[in-house]
């Protein structure tokens, strides 16, 4: 089987079409060096188009108290202060101006009625601060980057998978990808590469994620020798559809609960408001009638328990289900009808505000939100950690290489808050661009080494060898079950021991995969090879989430409930051992500069 | 369970034919679980694109039952499944492999049309104001999730294959949300007329009755663009200086 190569050079190659690569790639080539995109699917069809609720910047157009150290303070109690603290300054400064720029590219948000861009509540932020177009604010966001980036000379190479990546001499040199539709190699030679690859959702069996988020940026770093983080971190949405079976998982925007929806268990009791965390009380109403006063907009009202963060509203959601309160499929009532007895035009007013969300429930499950409560449940949803990378450039620990976006860490540190998404694409992704575009100036091009990259092609192709071997779809699948049942939202120390042993199992069946067919087009190779990435970030989680004894975030423990003081100073990390096996390790979390540790101190 | 049959298309390159596959339905499926399961059980290479299973990337595109349609978006209980389901790809574009086609002449026409370009700030604040019922118009186009499901069923390059002189329903959706936009200053008419073709269209609204995303498209975006083009054409002014250029077409 032939594994000839086309050869690419670029100064900069950036993996991943989505926010935060496109905005990467629109900043690189804006400093005048050769850039490359590459991304799995059609160009503008990233995860990044699902986004709904909307982009969180501190415009402080509806409220006019919001400001950078507001967000910055929201996003660090969100992230259970294991955040990257100079990430969450950096995101909270610069987003606002980010948006504005996608507004000067095109972007056409949701209006003031002073004609400003408009701002909803979203869970974890104190003011309305999420810019949005109705419930589809990822597609404009992608579709406003696409347009603007064809015209910046940059080279897309679209439906084109990278697997592996290639260093020389301690920093990068190439990474090696195939095409789907002729199954052809093609060897990307350059200076810098950034990651931007998304998440890894798939390893879970019910998601909100596609196909796309097998991990490969996290994984392929990895085996690079980069450092990953926070990996235990894993936000399990509160709402994703339960009912019917195939769409359970897809996701219910929170944009529903901003716009005023709440939820209820079987005995119609609005839940939320049982359990509210302490260091929520003093931002948080206790009563329907002021949650319901702060949706429209009432200043001194504080905001509906439904609003809290997302890890907490999924743990009192998976509560209802296990104490038998629940609602016929496994999940609880998500209920925006209720507000027509608050305002006029009700149903109207929902089908504007929410589109996506009123069409996905009518054609989908055959409910008409207008009238009807939605059932809801958890639902796999993104990845906190990611790639460890330096604050201000986005570089990994192997030089060269940056990452940016989801398949980054640091920003969220335990929990990402709704929106904090969107707007991380936006400024990281434009200094990955920077950053890397400076790397490459600084230095030549080097070559991966020839043996190198033989063996990557011939691993790759491995797989047609076997056309016997097993079905590659029941491994992936029987990995997906084995994370949701064993690493999911609720974690022990005996369940993850077996998911341990479950992996290495997987493993070597993954080792046996086979596959019919030709090269061209075909995804049950492309499945065999997501195999790999799956596994290493999934050992890469239950790694970490067994280390991590206590309950912070997006990590819970049934055997450690409570939030522990000797989990608070540093991240996990893992990294490649020189025998290739997994290593986890500690990093300190810097102490924070004086005038920022007063921010904290201040908006307490 | 009962047993649904799907007749797919398979093959490469323009050649290939109808298989049948029989697979259990359940309570909500969509034709692409469909396809997913018998990718899964029964042909590990069934050659589909897909990514948000929701409606909202367009990657899913294909005919079912000779319709053009969403896979994430066809219920099965919607489809008379006493008969097999026929499932093929977009006839109208060049065929890669079973059901995925060669898309890649809708990606350089868009890069043909010229891109936004607003006017200066002019708010205080260095941004602009713009009201919502200034922009409604255009975010009705903006929803446009690039299915290319209209480009698949209009009779202008379905049938004529006129793709170097149209540029579909899609691009004409896109210049009027260019055109129509509150802060554009290019004016796009000429090349509308002339490279983009928009004379070629005769409304017959073929491409608004399949977009998933409900745009009106020939309504709000063409017929009032090609009211645009009409009156510059025939600007007197206009007129006038194309008759100095040579450039007036006939009638
Ligand atoms: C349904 C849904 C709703 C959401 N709503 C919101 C919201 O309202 N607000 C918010 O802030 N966040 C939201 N999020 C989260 C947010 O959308 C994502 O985290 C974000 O879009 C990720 O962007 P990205 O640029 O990092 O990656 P993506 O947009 O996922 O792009 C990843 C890119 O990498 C490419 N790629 C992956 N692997 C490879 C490979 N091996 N080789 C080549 N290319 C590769 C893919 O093809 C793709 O182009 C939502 C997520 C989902 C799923
Ligand atoms: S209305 Fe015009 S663009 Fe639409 S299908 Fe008919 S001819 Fe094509
Ligand atoms: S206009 Fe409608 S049918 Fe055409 S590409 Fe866009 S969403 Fe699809
Ligand atoms: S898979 Fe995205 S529209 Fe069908």
């Amino acid at each position: 089987m032939t594994t000839e190569l086309e050869t690419r050079d670029h100064d900069v190659l950036v993996i991943g079409a989505g926010g935060a690569g496109l905005r990467a790639a629109i900043e690189a080539a804006a400093a005048g060096v050769s850039v490359g995109l590459v991304c799995k699917s059609l160009l503008g069809k990233a995860h990044t188009v699902m986004a709904e609720g909307g982009v969180a910047a501190a415009l402080a157009n509806v409220d006019d108290r919001d400001s950078w150290k507001v967000h910055f303070t929201d996003t660090l109690r969100g992230g259970q202060y294991l955040n990257n603290w100079r990430m969450a300054e950096l995101h909270a400064k610069e987003a606002p101006d980010r948006v504005r720029e996608l507004e000067a590219w095109g972007a056409l948000f949701d209006r003031t009625p002073d004609g400003r861009i408009l701002q909803r509540n979203f869970g974890g932020h104190r003011y309305p601060r999420l810019a949005h177009v109705g419930d589809r604010t990822g597609l404009e966001m992608i579709r406003t980057l696409q347009d603007h980036g064809i015209h910046q000379g940059i080279d897309v190479h679209m439906e084109v998978t990278v697997v592996s990546l290639f260093t020389r001499e301690g920093r990068i040199a190439g990474a090696l990808a195939y095409d789907r539709e002729r199954g052809r190699f093609r060897l990307f030679r350059a200076k810098a590469i950034v990651i931007a690859t998304g998440g890894v959702g798939r390893a879970f069996k019910i998601t909100s994620n596609s196909w796309e988020y097998s991990g490969d940026g996290q994984s392929v770093a990895f085996h690079a020798g980069a450092v990953l983080q926070d990996m235990e971190f894993v936000q399990f949405h509160p709402t994703g559809m339960v009912w019917p079976p195939s769409v359970r998982g897809i996701l219910v925007t929170e944009g529903v609960r901003g716009e005023g929806g709440v939820l209820k268990n079987s005995e119609g009791r609005r839940f939320m408001f049982d359990d509210i965390p302490d260091n929520y009380k003093a931002q948080t109403a206790d009563n329907p009638e002021e949650g319901w006063r702060y949706v429209l907009g009432d200043k001194n009202a504080r905001r509906p328990p439904e609003l809290l963060t997302r890890d907490h509203v999924a743990r009192c959601i998976m509560r209802e289900v296990r104490d038998g309160r629940g609602s016929p499929h496994g999940g609880v009532y998500l209920d925006i009808a209720w507000i027509k007895e608050k305002m006029p035009k009700a149903a109207e007013h929902i089908r504007k505000k929410l589109p996506s969300m009123y069409h996905q429930f009518k054609q989908l499950a055959d409910i008409d939100i207008t009238t009807t409560p939605m059932e809801v449940g958890p639902t796999t949803h993104y990845m906190m950690g990611g790639i460890r990378v330096d604050g201000d450039t986005q570089m990994s620990s192997l030089p060269g290489l940056f990452a940016a976006g989801e398949a980054a860490a640091g920003l969220h540190g335990a929990n990402r808050l709704g929106g904090n998404s969107l707007s991380d694409l936006l400024v990281f992704g434009r200094r990955a661009g920077e950053f890397a575009a400076q790397f490459a100036r600084a230095h030549s091009a080097s070559t991966p080494d020839a043996g190198e990259v033989k063996e990557a092609t011939q691993e790759a192709l491995a797989p047609f060898a076997r056309p016997t071997g097993e079905n590659p779809y029941a491994v992936q699948h029987d990995l997906q079950s084995l994370m949701q049942d064993l690493v999911g939202i609720v974690r022990r120390q005996e369940e993850m021991v077996r998911a341990v042993e479950g992996l290495q199992k997987l493993k070597a069946r993954a080792a046996n995969v086979g596959v019919t067919g030709n090269r061209e087009y075909n995804p049950g190779w492309h499945t065999a090879l997501d195999l790999k990435h799956l596994l290493t970030v999934s050992e890469a989680i239950v790694a970490s989430a067994l280390a991590r004894r206590e309950s912070r975030g997006g990590h819970f423990r049934d055997d450690f409930p409570d939030k522990s003081a000797a989990f608070s100073s540093f991240n996990f990390v893992v990294k490649r051992a020189p025998d290739g096996a997994m290593e986890l390790g500690k990093e300190p979390i810097p102490p924070m500069r004086d005038e920022l540790a007063k921010i904290v101190e201040e908006m307490k | 369970m009962a047993n649904a049959t799907f007749q797919i298309w398979r093959g490469e390159q323009g050649t290939g034919s109808f298989i049948e596959y029989a697979t259990p339905v359940s309570e909500g499926m969509v034709v692409l679980d469909a396809i997913h399961d018998i990718q899964a059980a029964q042909a590990n290479d069934l050659a589909v694109r897909w990514n948000c299973k929701a409606g909202k990337c367009g990657s899913c595109s294909a005919e079912i039952n000779g319709q053009p349609r969403l896979m994430c978006m066809t219920r099965l209980n919607e489809l008379d499944l006493a008969k097999p389901v026929t499932v093929e790809p977009m006839r109208s574009f060049p065929h890669h492999r079973d059901l995925v086609t060669d898309v890649s002449w809708n990606f350089r026409v868009k890069k043909k049309i010229r891109k936004f370009t607003p006017r200066r700030p002019d708010a205080p604040d260095g941004t602009w104001r713009m009201q919502q019922e200034d922009v409604d118009r255009v975010q009705e186009f903006r929803k446009c999730i690039e299915c290319f499901l209209c480009q698949d069923v209009c009779h202008v390059l379905r049938d004529h294959h006129l793709h170097e002189e149209f540029i579909g329903p899609r691009y004409l959706v896109h210049a009027a949300a260019l055109e129509m936009h509150p802060l554009d200053t290019l004016d796009r008419r000429e090349e509308l007329r002339k490279a983009h073709g928009i004379g070629y269209c005769n409304i017959t609204k073929c491409c608004t009755m399949v977009c998933p995303e409900h745009i009106t498209i020939t309504d709000n975006a063409i017929i009032p663009l090609k009211e645009r083009v009409m009156d510059h054409a025939f600007d007197p002014i206009v007129k006038l200086v194309g008759l100095i250029k040579g450039t007036t077409p006939g009638p």
